[in-house]
């Protein structure tokens, strides 16, 4: 018996290191572990072993079977790992060949600016306005102190509709959302708002072009004075144009504001030292503020004597064409995709140290 | 306005040394910005010379070979000009002069050696509108006195600056050489000199003057007989050319000096033929009048006149008719100094022609210069014309010249301006402004001159100290605000960033479109809205649906072969009802590849479908929209386009081009945000989510090809009920396996119950109710197997 199950163990290992697919080793495993199999009858032919020799002859087909499975699970692993490396190498990609994607959409420059500063007055509590764009005569003009005949409105060529001069326009100023929210405001209490959007005015070349977009900011408050003013546009023109950015005011005329400051940037280009783009000064004009004309106030149903507050307007367009470094504002609006594919790139990450 | 340095150092002393590039930068640190600060006359090396000999030169019909003395040393030079001889004093550019032209050099002319040029006026640089024929063909003749090796322009006089400033509206007094004395002496505190108004007279002036009209409220005439028409002294001439004014006799250029000196525009009538009569009032209607340009004017109503009596021989303020101009046999003059409405001054001017008169009334007079003006007009014209100046003034006067008094306490001006200024600080501004200023208690009780027409209230004054104190000293503070919440809308944020993330880019394109377009894209009827005086036919008219611009943009792309093009745009849709109306849409168009791979899909109709579900879903419109057939513009393909409604509502539209516009495939959305965001989706809730597992089914079903997935779909989802939680359609089959006008379409049903595992009883019998329902209304087969 012993030599029996020697010869058959040795036999079986043979077959199993033979076996070189899957399918014939499960195959050997039927032939031997099946119903009918070697081992399986081996095993049932105990009934017919006298009783002393039952323990022997149980342990000897025991050994068989451990030996079998023993050596059929370590070749199934190998195997199986065969097949798989196989299978592996018969699906290995070109990994630099084209990826499959659906085409890369972009958000319009105008829209990363508005946005940005939108975020930056929302977090400073002011609320965002937008407002009409066919507007009065009364609001875009006669309520921010400019009476018809004025002389500072030819400084806004502006679009009256068919019919309807002096009465409806296009706006040539987001200032009309100072005039809008200051009427709504039944408590005539204090006001923080921006009012961003698109504006009109007759004018076509490099640097304008007849719509364009401004942000209008207003604060009433019974206590806000230039400095605040300037701490205010601080804030916004770092934010924009970099953390080193100095802002200063020059005195200026517009007729809702008194007093007027046109408000300068150290040239972002050369850091304030001077060059072809500030004309050597050092700095670059960027938006017009000033405090609320009492006149505006009244107006538009507040106390001057009460309150006092102060206004910017900014071109949005100018801070576009600084920012992306765009020469032609037509540029903007021309929606070439050769321009507004690389707007698919994000702003750049920030960094808060 | 262009200020002359020397003209301005007649009233005001300036610091020796300043320069005049500082001078303006000191001006715009107090709110007068200037556009260019620099030298009249631009060139380097420039020395009198003395023509010692003049010869023909040897090999040229027309040059001349001159020895020049030039002081120091003896130059051969070659010239060309026709008036070049012997004895001429003359302007020698030197070897290395910088001309406006170009550098001089040492150089041969045809065999002769030159050693620089002699130079005509207009190589020095001036405008050519300062330039007589004769100052452009030959060289400039200087006089006997001229000094051999000193400076010519010195002695041209023309050695001034000129600063060009660019002022604000409201500061109409700057318009004047005394104006701008008073503030540069506020600058530098300097007192402004005084002006000289000394004449005789002799005689009474006899003249009958009426004013007809409430826009003329002064009106000044004075009489001047003999004069002398000649050319004017060489300071008024040069002065008036630093001011950009184009010399041309003693009287006209006086009338322009005076009113560069004092800011009152002047006009000069030739007395003998104006007669002794002169009425002002408002144009008739249609009313013609020949300037003095030789043009024929038709005026209107708006527009002032000045008449004598019968004849209109005047635009006020404008321009002087040509029947009473000076001219060179002129003896006897009428001047007319006034004030007339800016406001119908600007708009005859805007209409006509801006002047430096019309300029100058639009801003606003102070009547004192009106007086003034005559008085100095009178001091010159004795001086330079020989004039006799007529005893008496005519006039008429309802002007208001009283002083205004302005309080304001200093709190009031740091509050506003954010700093603190201490009480001397702004007594010593204002008066160095000219103001009279007195103090009692930190109040100030301010009297400010008449000339300072822009200053009215309070804050006027705070902005004068704010100007001298320096703004640029006003220190940011830290703002101290309640902390609220601030508020904003992000649907327009949402829906951008939703089809930017599916692959559009975002335009941006131009509101005024050509009338002919606007009612292109839309069934709907509406009134659209034109400009008044558009600035070309191309944006005359404001757009109402979007896609005209869409197609503009891919239009311009393809003529550059880009070929595509996924854009949207969100922007204002006008129209005109009792009011003007706008809103907003979104629009889209999409063609080319959409995914980019190798094989690369283009758009087609359902992809567009799917941005616009996948927008509305995302809003929170899923399960309340339909997008199907209905009435589209004729703009879009009637066989392969959709209109989208909100529970029965028409929001927008889906299609594709008509072949008539585009032979390629290139579709277009556009939604109405203003109806889609007027029922807004409720808030997010999180729905439970079954615990027992749901079971699939798939069928298929033939029907005619006019019945529509979505009526299928309609019957499937009314019989599938509660358990139905999700159909899918997975297959669409057309071809020989069934009749040629039937088709396929497989759909796969999820369903699933919140309570418990569907037992497979519990589905079929849902299951057979939808196949017999379909089949039922819709005329379907089950289609089954292969």
């Amino acid at each position: 018996m012993k030599e029996k199950v020697e010869l058959l163990k040795n036999e079986l290992i043979e077959k199993i290191n033979n076996v070189k697919s899957i399918k014939d080793l499960n195959d050997l495993k039927a032939e031997y572990m099946g119903k009918t199999g070697i081992i399986t009858e081996l095993q049932s032919g105990i009934k017919d072993v006298p009783n002393e020799e039952k323990k022997e002859y149980g342990m000897n087909v025991n050994i068989l079977k451990v030996a079998f499975n023993e050596n059929y699970e370590s070749k199934f692993k190998l195997l199986e790992e065969e097949e798989v490396n196989k299978k592996i190498e018969s699906e290995r990609i070109d990994v630099t060949l084209p990826s499959k994607k659906i085409r890369q959409g972009s958000k319009h420059p105008m829209t990363r600016i508005q946005e940005e500063l939108e975020d930056l007055f929302v977090s400073m509590g002011y609320d965002v306005y937008d407002g009409p764009e066919i507007e009065t005569d009364e609001n875009c003009f006669q309520k921010l102190n400019l009476p018809l005949g004025h002389p500072a409105r030819d400084a806004q060529d502006t679009f009256y509709l068919e019919n309807e001069y002096e009465a409806f326009l296009l706006r040539s100023q987001t200032s009309t959302g100072q005039v809008r929210v200051m009427e709504a405001n039944k408590e005539k209490g204090p006001i923080r708002i921006v009012c961003p959007g698109k504006v009109y005015r007759r004018d076509d070349d490099a640097t304008h072009s007849h719509q364009f977009m401004q942000m209008e900011g207003l604060v009433i408050e019974e206590n806000v004075s230039l400095a605040d003013l300037k701490s205010t546009l601080e804030i916004f023109c770092k934010k924009l144009l970099g953390e080193k950015t100095e802002v200063r005011f020059r005195p200026s005329f517009f007729p809702f504001t008194e007093p007027s400051v046109e408000v300068d940037v150290t040239c972002f280009k050369c850091g304030g030292k001077g060059c072809p783009l500030c004309k050597q000064t050092g700095w670059i004009e960027v938006l017009g503020a000033g405090m609320v004309h009492p006149n505006v106030l009244a107006m538009c149903g507040y106390d001057p004597e009460k309150y006092q507050g102060f206004a910017f307007g900014v071109g949005l367009d100018r801070f576009a064409m600084f920012r992306y470094g765009i020469t032609d504002i037509r540029t903007i609006y021309g929606n070439d995709l050769r321009f507004l594919n690389q707007f698919t790139k994000g702003d750049e990450l920030d960094e808060i140290k | 306005m262009k200020l002359s340095r020397k003209f301005l150092s007649d009233y005001v002393e300036l610091p020796e040394n300043v320069t005049i590039n500082e001078l303006a930068e000191e001006m715009t640190h107090v709110g007068n910005e200037y556009d260019s600060a620099e030298k009249l006359i631009n060139a380097t090396n420039l020395v009198i010379g003395h023509v010692l000999e003049c010869e023909d030169h040897p090999d040229s019909d027309h040059l001349h070979v001159c020895k020049v003395d030039i002081g120091n040393e003896i130059l051969n030079i070659v010239c060309g000009a026709p008036n070049c001889r012997k004895g001429l004093k003359v302007i020698v550019a030197l070897a290395g002069a910088k001309l406006p032209g170009g550098e001089i050099k040492k150089g041969m002319i045809r065999g002769v050696e030159s050693n620089g040029m002699m130079c005509s006026k207009a190589e020095l640089g001036l405008d050519s509108k300062f330039l007589t024929e004769e100052d452009k063909s030959g060289i400039h003749e200087l006089g006997e006195d001229a000094v051999v090796g000193e400076d010519p322009i010195k002695y041209l006089g023309l050695d001034d600056e000129v600063i060009d400033f660019e002022l604000t509206s409201n500061r109409g007094d700057l318009l004047s050489i005394l104006g701008m004395a008073y503030e540069v002496g506020a600058i530098y505190n300097k007192k402004v000199k005084d002006i000289d108004l000394s004449y005789q007279e002799e005689g009474q002036i006899d003249f009958n003057l009426s004013i007809d009209t409430d826009n003329c409220s002064l009106f000044l005439a004075k009489e001047i007989k003999n004069i002398t028409i000649k050319e004017s002294p060489e300071f008024i001439k040069n002065r008036l050319i630093a001011s950009g004014i184009r010399p041309i006799n003693n009287v006209v250029d006086i009338s322009n000096y005076v009113m560069l000196e004092t800011g009152q525009p002047l006009h000069f009538y030739d007395l003998d033929r104006l007669g002794r009569t002169i009425k002002v009032r408002m144009a008739e209607e249609g009313e013609k009048l020949i300037t003095l340009d030789n043009e024929e004017r038709t005026l209107s109503n708006d527009d002032i006149v000045i008449t004598d009596g019968t004849k209109t021989v005047g635009l006020a303020g404008v321009m002087g008719g040509l029947s009473t101009e000076i001219e060179n046999d002129t003896k006897n003059v009428l001047i007319e100094a006034a004030i007339f409405n800016s406001t119908k001054i600007r708009k005859t001017a805007k209409k006509i022609l801006r002047s430096e008169a019309s300029n100058r009334f639009e801003k606003g007079i102070d009547p004192k210069r009106t007086y003034m003006a005559i008085e100095r007009c009178c001091n010159l014209l004795s001086k330079y014309a020989d004039a006799t100046i007529v005893g008496g003034l005519v006039k008429i006067d309802n002007t208001d010249i009283s002083d205004k008094e302005i309080k304001v306490t200093l709190d009031k001006i740091n509050k506003v301006l954010g700093v603190t200024v201490t009480k001397e600080e702004v007594i010593d501004i204002l008066t160095r402004l000219g103001f009279e200023v007195s103090e009692k208690d930190d109040e100030f009780t301010v009297i400010v001159p008449t000339r300072r027409m822009d200053i009215s209230i309070k804050e006027d004054i705070i902005e004068e100290v704010g100007r001298y104190y320096g703004m640029e000293k006003i220190k940011g503070s830290k703002l101290i605000l309640p902390v609220k919440e601030g508020k904003l809308d992000k649907s327009k944020r949402q829906i951008k960033n939703k089809l930017i993330s599916m692959g559009l880019n975002e335009a941006l394109s131009y509101a005024l479109i050509p009338e002919d377009a606007v009612h292109k894209y839309t069934t709907d009827e509406f009134t659209h809205i034109n400009l008044d005086y558009p600035m070309s036919e191309d944006r005359k008219t404001l757009r109402y649906s979007l896609l005209y611009s869409l197609e503009q943009v891919y239009n311009y792309n393809k003529a550059r072969n880009l070929k595509d093009v996924c854009v949207f745009e969100i922007g204002k849709g006008f129209y005109k009802e009792e009011t003007y109306k706008e809103e907003l849409k979104l629009a889209g168009l999409m063609t080319g590849k959409y995914y980019l791979d190798i094989n690369s899909t283009n758009v087609d109709f359902y992809i567009v479908k799917g941005i616009v579900e996948e927008l509305l879903d995302y809003l929170g419109y899923a399960g309340r929209y339909t997008i199907t057939t209905g009435e589209v513009p004729k703009e879009l393909h009637p066989g392969i386009s959709a209109v989208i409604n909100i529970q029965g509502k028409n929001v927008g539209v889906i299609g594709r081009l008509h072949p008539s516009i585009s032979k390629e495939d290139v579709y277009v959305f556009e939604i109405n945000l203003e109806k889609l965001l007027q029922n807004r989706p409720s808030k997010l809730k999180a729905k439970e989510i079954s615990k027992y597992l749901g079971m699939e089914k798939d069928v298929a079903f033939v029907v005619k090809k006019n019945v529509t997935n979505k009526e299928i779909m309609d019957v499937i989802k009314k019989s599938g009920g509660r358990l139905l939680t999700n159909i899918e359609v997975f297959d669409i089959y057309t071809g020989d396996k069934i009749n040629s006008d039937e088709v396929s379409i497989a759909y796969n049903l999820k369903f699933e119950d919140i309570n418990k595992t569907l037992t497979e009883e519990e589905v079929m019998t849902v299951f057979n109710k939808i196949i017999s329902d379909v089949e039922n209304k819709l005329g379907a087969k089950v289609r089954n197997g292969g």
